[in-house]
């Protein structure tokens, strides 16, 4: 078998979110240099706080603050910081009880090394520079050994408080179609349309994807189809399409290669658009370097008769 | 109410990648090959669920695509969880329980190869709080294991002891990823070393469930779902004890575990830390053969470890080696949501 093709594929999205009243004052808070927690109905103090109680799912809106001084309650050596993470020299991953807090807030600790850092050492937060209402306003925390930070009995109301938070996200892949779309991607590179054949039910699939979704058995048999093929229906586009340079109107249509089991979709160009019709035979063209038609054209063949393509619509 | 078996498992070899194949290729060999073993053909399956998630390959929509391995024309009875398997076969299982459906296909599949899974597996959690620091899974599982040894329920050595143990059970299992003598190695996240944590790979697994006598009809000896329950922690990692699994011990509990000893106990582990945590919460004894597979620390494909571990749990009754068995299944951060399982044979 030949090498398999791969390419790198990003996936990245800025997530925007809305917050609930406990989250907004909570993340504005921590602009502020302000720490809020939320009293649960049974007298516990929730850090970070939530919406809901954890136990009793009631809503819960009594915001306390609390102190920016805490102790570990856990904690995990990370030699190795990875992209995104809180800091890019080695760290420690802790969970802190804040002074005046029930529970414990995930964060980072910034330490000289993992002999510097155990459950029940004492940290506080350090601020971000520049903040923003969000969990990275606090930087990390940091080891502190002097006294217990008295909160400043803030009522959690502010005048402008955030409303929402834009988080971005980005993962990193390597890409790899398999063995069937493989050997259709390595034949289009020679401008050949190769499909699969199912062993069972006989249907050629273009492009082919390993298994007959039909039949639920493996293609295998790899059949060379087009280039020429008909058009089996289409649609005019009037909306031009951020970042793609074709003027509109344009046709885009389902066309069955000859040899073909079931359609594929091209744009149809060398033709008015009012002209394009069902029956209609093309042909595909190239552009140098392209890795798959740009376009299909009219092959100048008379029409094809709708019985020969009425399957594959 | 109807009992419901488990009457065929298959799976895949676990490797490290599987760049040659699709999904639907990796995942199609395995619903032949659990179909085979009970005579069945897609159109005699009844009900059909799955369970995957596109953001380990990064392909969106990718269960789609792995139903052309099933052959779903004319139009079959069809669902999807993005999740481990465990809960796609909870799905079918109540299912069966209405009476719509004598039989259903199970099965699902992770391809983990492609991505960064650490980097990946950090976009379950909280969006607001948690995820913008993007703690990766290691290292929350390594928070959970400090947690452990602070308390005094384990220290290294224990914890090493459970990878050995693991692997060394899993050289009788030919789809292992790793398996025999590894080493521990170097601090992934202290206290958790490499050995300590699965192996990240690419597999896929299916099951059949029957209801009553098509059961008896499918399989020699069918495993019956004595009982099965899931529940779920608090998703705030500073609000749970991280040392207990209060959620597993009551889903063992609606689940019926814990009305008789089992034999057998197929634990969704992917860390050593947790087999302390799901010992403890499942009142496993040491008379209880604990993951004779090998478990996940042996192969740990992503949505279907979890399948795994109810699949290898009816195998060993199936083949007469366990009469009575609990299994488990986990999702999210530190066995924040646990699936219990408690299986049968027919009396010998």
């Amino acid at each position: 078998m030949p090498e398999v093709l791969t390419a790198p594929l990003t996936v990245e999205f800025p997530f925007t979110r809305s917050l609930g009243p406990v989250q907004s004052a909570f993340l504005t808070g921590l602009r502020e240099r302000v720490v809020l927690g939320v009293r649960t109905g049974d007298g516990r103090v929730l850090v970070p706080p939530v919406e809901y109680d954890p136990v009793t799912a009631d809503e819960i809106r009594d915001l306390v603050e609390v102190a920016p001084t805490g102790t570990v309650t856990t904690w995990a050596w990370n030699h190795a910081p990875r992209r995104g993470q809180p800091l890019d020299t080695p760290f420690a991953w802790v969970l802190v009880r804040l002074d005046g807090a029930d529970t414990a807030l995930l964060h980072a600790l910034d330490a000289p090394g993992p002999d510097a850092v155990h459950t029940g050492m004492r940290v506080r937060v350090r601020w971000a520079a520049s903040r923003e209402g969000a969990i990275t306003d606090i930087a990390c925390f940091e080891p502190y050994d002097g006294e217990q930070q008295q909160p400043g009995g803030h009522s959690g109301e502010f005048a402008d408080a955030i409303t929402g938070i834009v988080t971005p996200a980005r993962l990193d892949y390597t890409y790899s179609p398999g063995r069937a779309q493989t050997a259709y991607l390595r034949a289009l590179a020679d401008r050949r349309t190769m499909g699969e054949r199912c062993p069972s039910c006989r249907k050629v699939y273009v492009p082919p994807r390993g298994a007959c979704p039909t039949c639920g058995v493996a293609t295998t048999e790899q059949v060379e189809v087009g280039p020429a093929g008909t058009v089996t229906t289409f649609c005019i586009v009037n909306i031009k399409a951020r970042n793609l340079d074709i003027e509109v109107p344009y046709v885009y249509a389902h066309i069955a290669l000859d040899g073909a089991g079931l359609a594929l979709h091209g744009r149809i160009g060398g033709i008015p658009y009012d002209q394009v019709r069902m029956g209609l035979r093309v042909e595909p063209v190239w552009t140098e370097g392209a890795r798959h038609p740009d376009h299909y054209r009219p092959n100048g063949e008379p029409d094809a008769e709708y019985d020969t393509y009425k399957e594959l619509l | 109410m109807r009992d419901i078996a488990l009457v065929a498992f298959a799976q895949t070899d676990h490797r490290r990648s599987s760049d040659e194949l699709s999904e639907v290729e990796m995942l199609m060999p395995v619903l032949h090959d659990v179909l085979a073993r009970t005579g069945l053909k897609t159109a005699d399956i009844g009900f059909t669920c799955s369970g995957s998630s596109d953001y380990l390959a990064g392909r969106a929509f990718s269960f789609t695509l792995a139903l052309d391995g099933v052959g779903a024309w004319p139009p079959i009875s069809e669902s999807h969880v993005e999740m481990d398997g465990a809960w796609a076969l909870y799905e079918a299982w109540t299912k069966l329980l209405t009476g719509d459906a004598d039989t259903a296909l199970v099965y699902s599949y992770g391809k983990s190869s492609p991505g960064s899974v650490r980097d990946v597996l950090t976009r379950q959690l909280d969006p607001y709080y948690v995820a913008p620091l993007w703690p990766d899974s290691v290292a929350l599982a390594a928070l959970q294991a400090q947690s452990l040894i602070d308390a005094g329920e384990t220290d290294e050595p224990a914890l090493a002891a459970v990878a050995a143990r693991s692997r060394t059970d899993a050289t009788a299992n030919p789809h292992a990823q790793l398996s025999g003598s590894v080493p521990q190695g170097d601090y992934l996240v202290r206290p958790l070393r490499a050995g300590d944590c699965p192996p990240i790979g690419d597999g896929a697994a299916a099951v059949v469930l029957a209801a009553g006598e098509r059961a008896r009809e499918l399989c020699e000896r069918p495993a019956w779902i004595r009982g099965i329950d899931h529940r779920i922690e608090a998703h705030g990692l500073g609000v749970r004890d991280l040392t207990d699994s209060p959620s597993a011990r009551l889903a063992a509990e609606k689940a019926g575990a814990f009305e008789r000893p089992v034999d057998t106990a197929e634990l969704h582990a992917p860390f050593t830390s947790q087999e302390v945590v799901l010992r403890k919460a499942l009142r496993l004894g040491e008379d209880v053969r604990v993951n004779p597979s090998g478990g996940a620390l042996a192969a740990n494909p992503l949505m279907a470890a979890g399948l795994i571990r109810i699949g290898e749990a009816a195998a060993a009754i199936h083949r007469g080696d366990s009469d009575r068995a609990l299994a488990h299944a986990t999702s999210g951060p530190c066995l924040q949501q646990n699936l219990v399982a408690v299986l049968e044979g027919d009396p010998r």
